[in-house]
């Protein structure tokens, strides 16, 4: 990019004079997300490395020789890797996560694709319905479900009252009403990315295909989906990143038989007490996240450098 | 079709079509298809809204069965002390954390858009933007300990509402550096250049230029962040002290237990609000642009004469 030189020197020259600025503006949110978001999982790495003495966690550093000794403390880590309860914990919580956002992109990839291809002046009307439940909340959202789902729910009764079924549909507590509570969740998560990515894509390409002879599915996969890539994945880390550690819905929805890391984590740390088994289990949590984290990190700074 | 005709007009040819693609699927099942899959998603997005508000001027006590229409749950939610000194402590807690967080997310912006190479910026972006992505429970969790570690050596501080508007913040924060972000990076450059030119001092061009012009943005952190730190329940139950429960706090308790149709009351009121907030700052934001846009055209004309 060739900017005018002159200008240029100019806010150079007036950046140089406004160095104690510079750190000002970089120090204060450095040090804000220093002490509120680096320093607390440090601390859990921490923790999670230690024992549980009655009331607090015992010290990582023994002084009892004379000489300060760093004293590690892997139970945590043995319960998680040996006790069946928690890996399958983490397999179920990842199956519901991976089937949460297979379900999203299903449901929100043609709504998207239609979505940007609808009259330009009726879109922005379109993508407020999207995010005005969005705006209400979620917890209350969660609720109403059960609302409709329970066996003497708004559903059943409905159903019921037409004929259709004689018996109730058992579909609270079950996997069923977790997925629902979870798909409706994220939904948004996934329809909003995509749109923003579909509603750019530049049509010409398409006129391109269909008059070298392409039949519209065929370009549709061949150009669309390829050049809606970013939004795909930008969509699915949104969804199944939170996805994985939900607490609230499982808690609300899913019955006491469904197993989510975040159910575990919470009950660890509320009911039994065990700070170093919750940190132990975020921990593991945090490492399986990592990888689809860091996909989702590049996607957004590739995102970031085309537009530049 | 319209766009068939553009289309046309464009490319200067028809676009060829094989007639088995005519029998295959015709435009106007396209079109029937793409309607009935978008009405389909609204309806399943606010169905249960629907639901809410309908069951909540429900005279029966069972949540579920409707006898008929009356207004004895919102009488009730009058007298729910519990519930209105917890919807009060939301209301404070998601106003401080709101501007909390629209002040230090602006700062993050600015030093992530200004700045392109200082040292650990990598470090600086990832924080900014854990927070978005890491499970709530997570940051919940964390925070807590580390609060925990620090009232033990400092003796300081105790659990409540300070520590609830310190988790409220921080992912308040992360939010309103992407609203701040976006705006700042279809800012034209150009007017702080100009600016700078006619001889402004950098902080003047931040307060004369680029303020203003943040405006909407700034508005729409606010709004996003209030919500974020109205609605949350799982940072807030982690960091709450006795004393000290939130809005949704209360509600989920409440919801654990089963189902009550005071929660259909709240949740009707908090949608009114909501729906009215949000259509009025819509309304707000189209109304600066269009007023921008008229003061642009006027200035031109101006120069032109």
């Amino acid at each position: 990019m060739m900017k005018n030189t002159s200008s240029m020197n100019k806010i150079s020259s007036a950046m140089s004079r406004l160095s104690n600025g510079r750190y000002l503006v970089i120090g204060v949110p450095y040090f804000w997300f220093l002490i509120l978001a680096l320093v607390p999982l440090l601390i859990v790495l921490k923790i999670s490395l230690s024992e549980m003495e009655s009331t607090s966690v015992s010290s990582m550093i023994d002084w009892t020789n004379g000489w300060p000794t760093v004293k590690l403390n892997f139970a945590s880590y043995m319960f998680i890797t040996t006790d069946a309860l928690y890996y399958q914990t983490y397999f179920s919580s990842i199956r519901y996560a991976l089937m949460t956002t297979v379900i999203c992109l299903i449901i929100a990839y043609p709504f998207a694709y239609f979505m940007a291809r609808s009259p330009k002046h009726i879109q922005p009307t379109l993508l407020m319905l999207i995010m005005l439940p969005f705006w209400t909340s979620f917890l209350l959202r969660i609720y109403a479900w059960k609302t409709l789902l329970v066996n003497n729910g708004v559903i059943n009764n409905v159903l019921m009252s037409i004929g259709v079924i004689h018996e109730p549909i058992a579909m609270m507590n079950t996997p069923f009403s977790l997925m629902v509570g979870m798909v409706y969740s994220y939904l948004p998560f996934m329809i909003l990315p995509l749109y923003a990515n579909l509603s750019k894509l530049d049509m010409r390409y398409l006129e391109a295909a269909a008059d070298l002879g392409a039949s519209p599915f065929k370009a549709f996969w061949l150009i669309t989906v390829p050049l809606s890539k970013a939004g795909i994945v930008a969509g699915s880390m949104l969804v199944f990143i939170p996805a994985v550690g939900e607490y609230v819905i499982p808690e609300l929805l899913g019955g006491s038989d469904t197993l989510m890391i975040g159910r575990v984590l919470w009950d660890e740390f509320f009911s039994n007490n065990d700070w170093p088994m919750a940190s132990a289990v975020a921990v593991v949590m945090i490492l399986l996240i990592m990888l689809p984290m860091a996909i989702y990190n590049k996607s957004q700074s590739e995102q970031a450098e085309s537009k530049a | 079709m319209k766009t068939d005709a553009n289309l046309d007009l464009k490319s200067g040819a028809k676009p060829v079509l094989k007639p088995s693609e005519k029998l295959a699927v015709s435009p106007k099942m396209i079109k029937w298809f793409s309607q009935s899959w978008m009405i389909a998603v609204y309806i399943f997005l606010y169905m249960p809204i629907v639901t809410l508000v309908i069951f909540s001027f429900n005279d029966s006590q069972v949540a579920t069965v409707w006898s008929h229409a009356s207004l004895r749950w919102y009488a009730a939610l009058m007298k729910d002390s519990d519930l209105i000194s917890a919807v009060l402590l939301s209301l404070k807690i998601a106003l401080l954390s709101a501007l909390i967080s629209v002040f230090f997310g602006t700062f993050t912006a600015f030093a992530l858009n200004r700045y392109k190479r200082f040292p650990g910026r990598t470090l600086f972006s990832s924080m900014a933007s854990t927070p978005l992505v890491m499970p709530d429970v997570i940051v919940g969790l964390s925070l807590l300990l580390m609060l925990v570690s620090l009232q033990h050596w400092l003796g300081y501080p105790e659990r409540g509402l300070f520590t609830i508007l310190l988790g409220h913040s921080l992912l308040g924060t992360a939010y309103a550096t992407v609203v701040v972000t976006s705006r700042l990076r279809e800012m034209d450059s150009k007017l702080d250049e100009a600016a700078m030119d006619l001889g402004c001092q950098p902080f003047q061009v931040f307060r004369l230029v680029t303020l203003p012009l943040l405006v909407p943005a700034l508005v729409s952190a606010f709004l996003l962040t209030f919500t974020l730190s109205f609605d949350d329940v799982v940072l807030s139950s982690f960091l709450s002290g006795p004393g000290y429960s939130t809005m949704p706090m209360v509600i989920f308790s409440r919801a654990r237990l089963g189902l009550n149709p005071t929660i259909n009351a709240v949740a009707t009121v908090t949608i009114a609000v909501v729906t009215i907030a949000v259509l009025a700052s819509s309304f707000y934001t189209s109304h600066q642009e269009r007023k921008r846009k008229r003061e642009t055209a006027q200035a031109y004309s101006d120069t032109n004469k």
